[in-house]
């Protein structure tokens, strides 16, 4: 069985030796072209005119474009069509593309993108929240709101109520790879396209129409991204269709990728926003009632906005049964880039509200944070076992078995937090060492320690609910060999080694026995993003069934052969067993050939169970959760700010995993990276609107010393409730919230620097300079 | 005769030749500031090499590059212009493995530690770690801290590079040192002349001069200038000395940053600690210390500890040489008292001052640019500072030395309460500007904190969070 085992990356012998081929590696067909934007300067205005004398003038320019050229502007937006390829008429952020270079190499085309003149009559622009809400910018006509009973009545009926605001910054993905993508005019009209992309179809489905083909007349292929992280999911199709369009215009090859500065000008980010928050709570901090206002910068175009902040607000109550509650979720435009998918799409900006509001209320109630979490934890329900229910008192624990229900009225059937908490509470020490960094504290008036346990529980599925779908084609060869296709994409996190061990383990055969291809829309038609951490539960179940259907056929052929049922035969160990003989599986597929048995097949998967009702904020949006815990110790310099993580123990819940060793190394990577968001990463736009950090040189995402020192990742390591793949779980998205972690033991440090009246409120990200101020603040320097 | 002195100088190459992978290869020095990133993937279809950044700051497309001394530098290729290269060996990912395709044992580590997840940046890893692995170090973290992941979060690869350690040196890696040996012979290649490129430069003061390129790399791939006279000094052997003269130690602006914190490590550690966090050891192997003077830069971050220290520049004009102390160089933003066709010829300092210290504060402790960097070096005899220079970056146009908070420390009892005067006085010195790496309050507060920090490091508390063992 090669299913559970932990087996490298299919790619790493590539990765290492340079072999592996992204995008920018595939060899260019002679004549082939190179393109460019030229950006505004302006975050808002009116193009008075525009004059590319100078861009067509420069060394090697073959073409320039704008809106003068192209009447009619195709569209690159992959929800509403609100982004024309290049601006018409006016700009809405600094980065906008304005006009389209194409030269015959790189660097010839970015040179001549710098020549345009370009004359604006500018508008006031709008960047902050503040600046949004005076002026009513937003999506959608007012802000969404979804309740559950009454959070007004019960917080004016608690014995306390705090209120607090909490900014919480955006996060650039800086995949190593930058955008990239390849048009290859085909010969009958057609196009070919090469992309690094998340989603092949949305790709396909924006040429086809910005060169008004049918969608059968573009072929897009994947085979594998430089990381993506959701900023691959929609922020390639400029590109592409830029291509696209050149590629027909000149009758040549043409390809475009973004130079690093211009990737992180042009394209979206993870939102930020600010979340304001009133609670109702008893003495103990068991929270009663709550409000939530989610105000997030979602930038000049609507993009993936609208499900973002949904998913915000999905995510609001953590692993929190909070009775009555009121989500108010506003999605501001903004003269700056388009937020856009970010791993965890909106997620953890939710619960990191909800983090922020324990962290808060434990301090109004003077009681350790992990105790104010627990008594607010939904309750276990139906499986006994430690940390069931009966542990826990009124209201959260009532004597019936029946599950409570989050904000959105789903019920919370597999809530297993209480257990895993308890056990990572145990294994990391986490009191004990809390008692410990007290004491230490007491002894060193410079350095500080502090100490944080944060909880996650992450929805499971796409909540557009007709994208949790998945199709894949396999064929077996006469020679026993068999290919693989699906429509998920490859991006580092090791779905084509996982659905290969699924397919493989359906055969009885070792996984580097199936051959993994590139993700290609003329295989795998209709394929859904790769997002939403749902790669593995959708492909791997539509490629298991596609195998499935040829070992029924091999099965019924092999078993016909010996007059024995088909249930007898087992495909094992490289071998089919039928009747006690043992036959390779090459000897099978040759004889079923031969027999002119189909040894091909698709398969298709439609995850059950859920709906959803968007507007009311009602329904069944996911088919599980996935959990987990994380601990962090940090220590800080209450004289600089600076600060570091020193340990870090997770304990986190993937079911029963396709392949630990990537499951870990996703939960590994997503800590690092959820922690980089709330502490180093920080996006500075000034006040004309101009990003200021558009490098690494300014933006810092974590370097290797940054990782913690102690790392103890461990998985829960029990099935998935729901029938998934090999009764595993996603994994990609719900780690990231535990970097949430860093963020409240950081609030922790800096609470033991004065007499802990105040409560820390430390905004995000927490940077060095931010700590020193909440520093400052608890000393009364402020 | 500058055409004369350019050749004497070794400035001007019709050809450069170098090894790639262990194949002579030799080009025309006609683009010389095609660089090498560009060459081995356009001209060499060498993908293997990846561009993450375009400026130094990913490692993604780090590559190992041994000198004629047969030392071998992990350097950014993105940023290494082809004269560079010349007499030297370059050695790509593609030519970590053996001839037989064998894998380098930090590749093979690298799979069996799931080191690799996008595959991205594990090219520039592989090569980075490979030299570490050459060079038999254990501090991965400082060896890596120049390649950027977004994938793993760094433990597998620090598992794969520790797991590596034990691994015997595969022969191949050390056929690059060999071969330009035996090169080197056969071609009696000559290093260029001091004398005749000051002569030369003399003459074209407008050129453009080039040492490690980690600056200049990106005035041609992030601001596509067209450079006037690109002069490449890396080959004038006169600019690379090391010398020793009574008490001061005297460093050819030609020495690399990372030569520099060599050298000094057992003098004046602190200063050697804060220029391990200089950018990445990639960019500390190229950069040199007359090149992060000579630039100017307000955020550079040797000139503050040098400024400290107390050291003297030297400059020369042709045959004309001045020297002077190094914080009267910088005049104002970008300009410094340097006369046209003048060069940085070297920079000297004392050998001891052991209560030299060197602050460095950034957002990323590896790898990043100071929001203030400080040098600290006062003199206490009997309870009273005697002595006091302090210098500055991030917080002027310019590095500067805080003179009033100098003169409310000198003459005074050393104790927090004389600090606090000075921390006041500080105030009237520097008056630090917004930017996106740290506002104005947090830079000058900060800044007054590391005088705090400076009182309780003298007196042998724990002052960093980089010393807090978990």
């Amino acid at each position: 069985m090669s299913m559970g085992k932990s087996l490298a990356h299919d790619s790493a012998p590539l990765h290492v030796t340079g072999q592996a081929r992204y995008a920018d590696d595939v060899p260019l067909p002679a004549g082939a072209l190179h393109l460019a934007f030229g950006l505004s300067t302006c975050a808002h205005g009116v193009i008075a005119r525009t004059d590319l004398t100078a861009v067509r003038a420069a060394p090697g320019v073959v073409a320039v474009y704008s809106a003068e050229d192209w009447p009619e502007m195709p569209d690159c937006s992959p929800s509403v069509h609100d982004e024309p390829l290049l601006a018409v008429g006016r700009v809405h952020y600094v980065g906008q593309p304005v006009f389209l270079v194409v030269a015959e190499s790189h660097l010839a085309a970015r040179k001549a993108a710098r020549l345009g003149q370009i004359t604006y009559d500018p508008l006031p622009p709008i960047l902050t929240v503040t600046d949004a809400l005076a002026a009513n910018s937003r999506f959608e006509q007012g802000p969404v709101i979804w309740q559950k009973g009454d959070a007004t009545g019960a917080i004016s009926r608690a014995a306390h109520v705090l209120e607090g605001s909490f900014e919480v910054g955006g996060q650039e993905h800086f995949y190593l790879e930058g955008q990239i993508a390849l048009a290859l005019p085909g010969d009958d009209g057609g196009v070919s396209i090469i992309s690094s992309t998340q989603h092949p179809t949305e790709i396909q489905h924006k040429v086809a129409h910005a060169l008004h083909l049918p969608m059968s007349a573009v072929r897009v292929e994947t085979r594998r991204m430089g990381g993506g992280f959701g900023g691959k999911e929609s922020q390639g199709n400029a590109l592409a269709i830029a291509c696209a369009l050149a590629a027909r215009a000149t009758g040549k090859p043409c390809k475009m990728r973004y130079d690093r500065d211009d990737d992180m000008m042009i394209t979206g980010k993870r939102h930020d926003l600010r979340i304001n928050y009133r609670v109702g709570h008893d003495a103990e901090g068991r929270i009663l009632g709550i409000e939530f206002t989610h105000l997030l910068r979602c930038g000049w175009s609507q993009d993936l906005s609208l499900p973002v902040a949904d998913r915000a607000m999905l995510h609001a109550d953590n692993c929190y049964h909070l009775p009555d509650i009121r989500i108010q979720s506003h999605r501001l435009r903004t003269n700056t880039q388009s937020a856009t998918a970010y791993r965890g799409f909106g997620g953890p900006q939710g619960i990191v509200g909800m983090e922020r509001v324990i962290d808060h209320v434990a301090h109004a109630v003077g009681r350790e944070a992990l105790d104010v979490r627990i008594l607010n934890f939904y309750r276990s329900n139906g499986e006994g076992g430690p940390g069931t229910a009966k542990r826990f008192g009124e209201p959260h624990s009532p004597g019936n078995s029946q599950p409570q229900t989050t904000p959105f009225h789903m019920e919370v059937e597999d809530f297993i937090g209480h257990e895993l908490v308890a056990e990572l509470e145990k294994s990391s020490n986490y009191r004990g060492r809390k008692a410990d960094i007290a004491a230490w504290n007491s002894t060193n008036a410079i350095l500080k320690r502090g100490i944080a346990l944060v909880p996650v529980k992450f929805g499971i599925s796409f909540t557009l609910t007709w994208l949790n779908q998945a199709g894949a084609l396999v064929h077996v060869y006469q020679d026993g060999s068999v290919m693989l296709n699906h429509g998920g994409t490859e991006m580092g996190q090791g779905l084509n080694q996982k659905v290969a061990q699924v397919v493989a383990g359906v055969f009885g055969l070792e996984a580097d026995a199936v051959k993994i291809t590139a993700t290609d829309t003329a295989k795998v038609p209709n394929t859904s993003a790769t997002a939403a951490s749902s790669g593995s539960d959708l492909n791997g179940m539509a490629a298991r069934a596609a195998a499935e259907t040829i070992r029924a056929r091999m099965a019924g052929f092999i078993a016909d052969k010996h007059g024995v049922p088909v249930s007898s035969v087992r495909f094992e160990a490289g071998q089919v067993k039928v009747a006690g003989e043992h036959y390779g599986f090459a000897q099978v597929a040759a004889w079923a050939y031969q027999a002119r048995i189909s040894l091909s097949s698709t398969g298709y998967y439609a995850t059950p169970k859920i709906t959803w009702d968007r507007m009311a904020g009602r329904g069944r949006p996911f088919l599980y959760f996935a959990y987990g815990a994380a601990v962090t110790e940090v220590v800080i310099d209450t004289l600089t700010g600076e600060n570091r993580i020193l340990r870090v123990d997770i304990l986190h819940d993937t079911g029963s995993s396709l392949n630990p060793a990537l499951d870990i190394g996703q939960v590994e990577g997503a800590y690092v990276q959820g922690a980089g968001w709330l502490t180093t990463e920080e996006l500075v736009w000034n006040d004309k609107g101009h990003l200021t950090t558009h490098a690494p040189s300014t933006y810092k995402i974590p370097a290797c010393s940054d990782r913690p020192p102690v790392f103890n990742v461990a998985l829960w390591g029990k099935p998935n409730r729901e029938d998934t793949v090999g009764k595993s779980k996603a994994v990609g998205e719900p780690p990231f919230n535990l970097g949430i972690s860093a963020l409240l033991a950081l609030s922790d440090a800096i609470a033991a620097c004065g007499d802990r009246a105040d409560y820390v409120a430390l905004d995000a990200p927490a940077t060095a300079e931010r700590v020193l101020m909440a520093v400052r603040k608890q000393q009364g320097h402020v | 005769m500058p055409e004369t002195g350019e050749k004497a100088a070794g400035l001007k190459m019709a050809e450069i030749a170098f090894l790639l992978n262990g194949t002579p290869v030799r080009v025309s020095g006609d683009a010389p500031t095609r660089t090498l990133l560009d060459f081995l993937r356009e001209i060499k279809g060498l993908s293997g090499t990846k561009e993450g950044c375009n400026e130094g700051d990913c490692g993604a497309c780090t590559v190992m590059v041994t000198d004629e001394s047969g030392a071998a530098r992990a350097l950014n290729s993105c940023i290494l212009f082809l004269p560079q290269l010349q007499g030297k060996a370059v050695r790509t990912v593609e030519g970590l493995s053996g001839p037989k395709g064998e894998m380098h044992p930090v590749q093979s580590a690298m799979v069996d530690h799931h080191g690799s997840q996008c595959g991205f940046c594990t090219p520039g890893f592989c090569v980075s770690m490979a030299v570490g692995h050459l060079d038999g170090r254990s501090d991965h973290d400082t060896v890596l801290a120049g390649n950027l992941c977004r994938c793993t979060g760094y433990a597998p690869i620090i598992r794969a590079a520790k797991a590596a350690e034990t691994a015997a040196v595969p022969d191949w890696m050390a056929t690059d040192a060999v071969q330009l040996k035996a090169q080197a012979q056969s071609d009696g290649a000559g290093m260029g002349a001091l004398d005749a490129f000051a002569t030369w430069y003399e003459a074209n003061p407008d050129a453009t001069l080039i040492a490690g390129a980690t600056d200049v790399g990106l005035w041609v791939t992030k601001q596509l200038r067209d450079l006037p006279k690109p002069t490449f000094l890396g080959a004038i052997a006169g600019l690379n000395q090391i010398e020793r003269h009574g008490d001061m130690l005297r460093f050819g602006a030609g020495v690399t940053i990372e030569a520099l914190r060599s050298a000094i490590a057992p003098l004046h550690p602190s200063f050697a600690e804060m220029l391990r966090r200089f950018a990445s050891l990639q960019v500390r192997n190229a950069a040199t210390i007359g090149g992060n003077i000579a630039n100017g830069s307000p955020i550079g971050d040797a000139p503050p500890a040098l400024i400290a220290l107390g050291a003297t520049l030297h400059l020369r004009k042709g045959a004309t040489r001045r020297d002077m102390a190094l914080e009267d160089f910088f005049l104002e933003y970008r300009k410094q008292d340097r006369l046209p066709g003048e060069f940085v010829e070297a920079v000297s300092l004392p050998i001891s001052a052991p209560a030299m210290r060197v602050y460095k504060l950034s957002k990323r402790f590896d790898q990043d640019i100071s929001a203030v960097c400080a040098g600290f070096n006062v003199s206490v005899s009997g309870g009273v500072a005697t002595t006091a220079r302090l210098a500055f970056g991030g917080m002027a146009g310019v590095p500067k030395r805080a003179a009033a908070t100098e003169a409310a420390l000198i003459g005074k009892p050393w104790n927090l309460e004389t600090l606090a005067a000075a921390k006041d006085a500080l105030a009237q010195d520097f008056t630090p500007l917004t930017d996106m790496r740290a506002s104005a309050a947090y830079r000058l507060v900060a800044a007054q904190n590391m005088l705090t920090r400076y009182f309780h490091d003298l007196a042998g508390h724990t002052v960093s969070v980089l010393e807090v063992t978990p």
